[in-house]
């Protein structure tokens, strides 16, 4: 007779009970008491808010109270990924997202980055990790798979997001751990402050680095080493290789070659960079910076994140003159932030720029915001006998528009909050408020700021898109163009985009809902493209991965769930309709530039309340931007019941 | 046994490969079903940023995990050189993992015996890193074609020609 001896071990694998694809579980963690424990995440939930910035706030909204502040110990920090996040998918292993109440603006703040660790952090068994309280000193979160430890990082304090990933894997002794880290800008809770994760993967927006520096939390490490399965293999290969096959067509054609930077060419040719802190919306130096300039002279490598298929991250490196050996990665937003929007033609310091932003955990788009708006003062003759003339003199700048040599010493002035850096470093609003109150124009500053609800401008001239005016006006996290991706409306011509017009309203919903998808279910905004059947396809994904069948219509309403969640969480924070506004020149100074063909184009107040009414009501919001209670109702957050009393009282 | 000549190793190019480490899902989910880097027998390397290469066994001639393994647990398969591990033999001591050069030979989350590549023998399509690369990074070759394509392409850059 044949004995067998079997050794006995058990897989440990991510999402063992329920949905496949979820881990199932949200890690809560409170710094202040160094505990942490474990909740279920359960099947309804899941379902409903998919994952990602969606999960996250639902988890924030359960987890805060009203009114906090952002920088207190109050505030819960949430990382959440995605039901396809560690799976093969391309784009489905890189990505996470941070959810937050943002000190910028006061509202509700999320930011997605991609890379390796969400794959990582999926691996290590959680959905998403709440984080509350305050460390006593400086720390870090080290999750090691179901180890969860508070560890001491006062020799990490003052380093770059790159040192301190470096430090952590020597300290723990494991080159695969990965980090999500601050800088030193996040320590000094810059209110533009943002997250490193993977060297050059940066979650930018809305100051979600202050957040951790506010609760001591210099960085979170993970290693994750469970099993992430799908439920149904042949059909969630047979959608691999197909999206592997459109990754290689011209959908994402332009990321794979040129990249992002190629933008600059197409905006600048229809007039709608915004150039000079929104002076002009052309920029007639363009060429010098364009993306054939950076690719044949300062890209070295493209590479990918976790499980892309279509890589597009083009690494630069400069040469030669005093920022050479500079390594870093370009996109076309930061590209623009230190470019067009500053007079600046010298590519060696856009990327130094974008360098030394990684480097001290600066969103470049913010930075280049603030750059640009006090490169404005001072053209505009505002900087005599207050306190940041005597700051700038001190220092021998003279911010004027294209002088290239105050942008570096600037960018480390605000990462360490030093002389005029300190006026900076909380972002244009905040710097216009300080200036003003010091001399007496408030106005004249406040009118250079570009900002909405506080988050600065980005690089679509607003006054001549108009449907991505008003996505930008809505977006809930203040202004930024990719939270719906209308300009692609604009841009394509598929809309007359001088035109405000009823029917844009719907166009943007219904762009956000899928935007809404992608950052909740995550994959990447770059490879929107290949999605040729939008929602179909995701809700084909999702159930190949999970085992549970959603529809297209269950998937649409999750996605509209998740934008009137994020308008309940804002509404809580006290927004209100007038907070759904534009930067002050798109609404009040007309394009100048005579060879444009664009010339005396603005977004009016009219255009934009038109444009408003019709977006509200496409959302089955009232006119004052509040969610009815018939699309409470229908989008199941009838649950939300404080925000609820408020509707009626106002339809009442 | 199968001459050194002859055996067709896995290879990345570094000028090609993008750090993606979708060869290492298409290793462990063909292996075992699961998505896990740590069960797959191709590893992705990122030094830095533009480092980027995915390392498994290269079959060597007289293999340094086979010489150092004190329980005779590892030997070449004549057939095509990969590294064949008596699983009951094994009992995890890792000599062989400090012997081998390239950190192919690796231990196993489970079974706690040690694992590596074995060129997708099971699979009639062949290797399935090399079928899921999107990079074409990865190739079954020899070492005398590497050395071809290798001197190829230092000619090439030599006259300045496209590789
Ligand atoms: S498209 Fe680019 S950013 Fe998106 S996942 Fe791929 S490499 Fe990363
Ligand atoms: S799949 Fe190809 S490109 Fe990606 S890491 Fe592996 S070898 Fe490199
Ligand atoms: S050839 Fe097969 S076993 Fe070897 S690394 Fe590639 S996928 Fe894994």
């Amino acid at each position: 007779m044949l004995i067998y001896f079997f050794t006995a071990y058990t897989p440990k694998f991510v999402g063992g009970t329920g949905l496949l694809g979820y881990a199932g579980k949200v890690l809560h963690v409170n710094l202040t008491t160094a505990s942490s424990h474990v909740k279920k995440l359960d099947e309804a939930t899941a379902k409903k808010y998919i994952g990602g910035i969606g999960l996250g706030m639902k988890l924030y909204w359960s987890n805060s109270k009203v009114g906090v502040d952002p920088l207190s110990s109050e505030n819960p920090f949430v990382l959440a990924v995605g039901p396809i996040s560690g799976t093969m998918f391309p784009t489905g292993g890189s990505g996470h997202a941070f959810v937050s109440k943002s000190p910028v603006t006061n509202l509700l703040g999320t930011s997605v980055s991609r890379g390796t660790f969400g794959a990582e952090f999926k691996r290590a068994g959680y959905d998403a990790v709440v984080i509350t309280g305050k460390a006593e000193k400086p720390s870090y979160l080290w999750i090691d798979d179901d180890s969860i430890q508070i560890l001491d990082a006062s020799a990490l304090w003052g380093k770059s997001p790159e040192e301190v990933e470096d430090a952590i894997r020597v300290e723990i002794g494991d080159f695969y751990v990965r980090v999500a880290s601050i800088g030193v800008a996040g320590e000094n809770l810059s209110k533009i402050a943002c997250i490193v994760n993977d060297r050059t993967r940066v979650a930018g927006r809305t100051g979600l680095g202050a957040v951790m520096g506010s609760k001591n939390l210099k960085a979170i490490a993970v290693r994750g080493t469970m099993d992430v399965s799908v439920s149904k293999p042949d059909e969630f290969f047979s959608l691999v290789k197909d999206f592997h096959e459109r990754m290689k067509g011209p959908a994402v054609q332009k990321y794979r070659t040129m990249g992002s930077t190629e933008n600059l060419v197409h905006l600048n040719d229809m007039f709608c960079v915004p150039t000079r802190n929104y002076n002009d919306s052309h920029f007639q130096l363009a060429e010098n910076i364009g993306s054939s300039v950076i690719n044949e002279r300062f890209v070295v490598k493209i590479i990918g994140c976790n499980s892309c298929a279509m890589r597009c991250e083009h690494e630069v490196l400069v040469r030669e003159g005093i920022y050479k050996d500079t390594l870093t990665r370009i996109e076309y937003d930061s590209l623009w932030a230190f470019g067009p929007n500053l007079g600046v033609d010298r590519l060696d310091v856009i990327i130094k720029a974008i360098e030394r932003c990684t480097y001290y955990g600066l969103d470049t788009q913010s930075v280049g915001g603030v750059i640009g708006f006090i490169m404005d003062c001072h053209g505009k003759g505002l900087l005599k006998n207050n306190s940041a003339a005597v700051l700038l003199e001190e220092l021998g700048f003279v911010p004027y528009f294209g002088n290239a040599d105050v942008i570096i010493p600037l960018i480390e002035h605000m990462a360490v909050r030093e002389g005029i850096g300190d006026i900076l470093a909380d972002g244009v609003k905040v710097a216009a408020e300080k200036l003003g109150s010091d001399g007496d124009d408030v106005d004249a500053f406040g009118s250079l700021a570009q900002h909405v609800k506080g988050l600065e401008a980005t690089g679509y001239d607003l006054r001549c898109l108009k449907t991505t005016a008003l996505s930008v006006a809505v977006s809930f996290r203040g202004a930024d163009h990719s939270r719906s991706g209308a300009f692609m409306l604009d841009l394509s011509g598929k809309v007359d985009r001088l035109k405000a017009e009823v029917g844009r309203g719907k166009l943007v919903e219904e762009l956000e809902d899928i935007y809404n998808l992608i950052d909740s279910f995550i994959i990447c905004k770059n490879a929107k493209g290949t999605l040729y059947k939008d929602v179909e396809d995701l809700a084909k994904l999702y159930s190949a991965v999970t085992g549970k069948e959603i529809t297209s219509e269950e998937l649409k309403l999750a996605g509209q769930r998740i934008e009137t969640l994020a308008r309940l969480i804002n509404i809580r924070e006290g927004l209100t309709r007038k907070d759904d506004t534009l930067p002050w020149k798109v609404l009040n100074q007309p394009i100048t530039d005579n060879n444009c063909p664009t010339k005396g184009q603005i977004v009016t107040q009219e255009e934009l309340n038109l444009m408003l009414d019709d977006y509200y009501t496409a959302r089955g919001w009232t006119l004052k931007g509040t969610p009815t209670k018939k699309t409470l109702q229908q989008l199941e957050l009838h649950e939300l019941k404080n925000i609820t009393i408020t509707t009626k009282k106002e339809e009442g | 046994m199968v001459s050194v000549h002859n055996r067709k190793f896995i290879s990345a190019d570094p000028e090609k490969c993008v750090g993606c480490q979708i060869c290492e899902y298409a290793c462990s989910y063909s292996k075992e079903k699961v998505f896990n880097p740590i069960k797959s027998r191709i590893r992705a390397v990122r030094v830095n940023q533009v480092a980027n290469m995915a390392v498994t066994c290269r079959l060597c001639e007289e293999p340094a995990c086979v010489a150092a393994c004190p329980r005779n647990a590892l030997s070449q398969s004549k057939e095509n050189g990969s590294i064949l591990i008596d699983k009951d033999k094994c009992n995890g001591c890792g000599w062989c993992i400090e012997a081998c050069d390239y950190g192919a030979m690796m231990l196993h989350p489970e079974t706690k015996t040690v694992y590596t590549c074995d060129l997708c023998k099971d699979k009639t399509e062949g290797p399935q890193c090399v079928k899921w690369c999107p990079e074409e990074a990865l190739t079954i070759v020899t070492s005398d074609v590497l050395a071809q394509k290798a001197r190829l392409s230092a000619i090439k850059k030599l006259f300045n020609e496209k590789p």
